[in-house]
């Protein structure tokens, strides 16, 4: 599509300047009706220039629609969009914030149903040892070895039980992190989405460049930039970063959080 | 000591929630944007505010303005955790007073840290 246009824009150069050193000769010969013919010729092939660019410019466009699957309804205002990738996009993006709820939550679920299991286990090995100890140092009646008997019996009841209830929750825990696959190639689907929706626009930009170009529309795009629109968004929040490395705008940890609060008398 | 966490994300909201009773702080409270919390800090005998940044509605920054703005909470401690983290925003949290400043993804330790560090300050 590129070349195409290039030959095109190139064609039409051409063409101009063909016609313009005609008109030149034309007038200069005192020719008017033939140089006004020249003139009409000049404004046609402009016209034939621009429509083709727009006729390019609204293809692409319908491309662009096409290939993103938009089903929407025009006739509607503003038109309705029923269905498209975008949609999709942010539906697929919906899905992976509620399934690492999900899984954070019952991951949180199992580690609180688990954790008193863990605690009192522990708790009851502890005082046990104690009075095993006292056993050993042989400072322990009769009837207290008869009770602690009893007790080891019943620890290791517990025990038994305790570790079975405790392997099966690491067990559920384990296969709860499975979100992060799940979540992961949705991910992927929506950077690749992203990635087109990016080389569409360039496309589209570039024969809107065109169009613009041969209409005199086009402005100098340094005039266009508004440096203090850019300085405005300094303080919106950006979210996590994912490239805080390569950034120097950003600090990478809590260590470079810290040293920039001292840094100001914190 | 009563506390409230202001995140938008339930899940950190429960995070903080945890770690902060595995510190003794059993009563604490919750709110999901700042424009929720806002009201929640001017009925409530809030001892401490523990909030995030980037909320929908009201901010964490714009709250914690309203918080200094507002003279019955102006003393309020405050700690920021978010993910923002951009010089510029610490900067900006720290000129409109925030009392600690921690980034996520944080540990139970860095949090600790931070709340010694308020408190002993607070209270001297």
């Amino acid at each position: 599509m590129g070349n195409n246009n290039t030959e095109q824009q190139d064609h039409f150069l051409s063409q101009l300047q063909d016609c313009a050193n005609h008109l030149v000769e034309k007038l200069q010969s005192d020719n008017l009706d033939e140089a006004s013919e020249m003139i009409h010729d000049l404004v046609e092939a402009r016209n034939q220039h621009i429509f083709k660019s727009v006729g390019q410019l609204t293809r692409g466009l319908h491309n662009a629609i096409v290939n993103f699957h938009v089903d929407a309804d025009m006739d509607s205002e503003p038109p309705e969009v029923n269905n498209s990738e975008i949609k999709d996009a942010s539906n697929r993006l919906q899905y992976v914030i509620t399934k690492t709820q999900e899984a954070a939550d019952k991951t949180m679920d199992k580690v609180e149903a688990v954790a008193p299991i863990a605690m009192n286990l522990g708790l009851e090995a502890t005082r046990l040892r104690e009075e095993w100890h006292r056993l050993k140092r042989r400072e322990m009646t009769k009837e207290e070895f008869r009770d602690l008997y009893n007790q080891m019996g019943d620890f290791l009841d517990q025990m038994d039980e305790g570790t079975t209830t405790l392997n099966k929750s690491l067990q559920d825990i384990i296969l709860e992190q499975g979100y992060q696959d799940l979540t992961g190639q949705v991910l992927r689907k929506v950077i690749g989405l992203v990635t087109d929706v990016e080389s569409e626009l360039v496309k589209l930009m570039r024969i809107a460049g065109q169009v613009e170009q041969v209409t005199g529309l086009a402005k100098n795009p340094e005039s266009v930039r508004d440096p203090n629109i850019v300085k405005q968004r300094d303080t919106v929040a950006e979210g996590p970063q994912i490239n805080a490395e390569s950034r120097t705008d950003v600090v990478s940890g809590q260590d470079e959080v810290d040293d920039l609060l001292s840094s100001l008398g914190f | 000591m009563k506390i409230l966490i202001v995140d938008d994300f339930s899940t950190m909201r429960r995070i903080i929630k945890n770690l902060l009773r595995d510190l003794g702080f059993t009563n604490t409270q919750e709110a999901d944007d700042g424009s929720t919390a806002l009201p929640m800090l001017r009925s409530g005998d809030f001892d401490f505010l523990v909030t995030d940044w980037n909320m929908p509605g009201m901010t964490g920054i714009d709250l914690l303005k309203e918080v200094r703005a507002d003279a019955k909470l102006a003393g309020l401690p405050v700690l920021m955790v978010t993910a923002e983290a951009k010089r510029d925003q610490i900067v900006e949290a720290a000129q409109a007073g925030v009392n600690g400043y921690v980034v996520k993804p944080f540990t139970a330790q860095v949090l600790k840290e931070k709340i010694d560090k308020i408190f002993e300050r607070v209270g001297s």
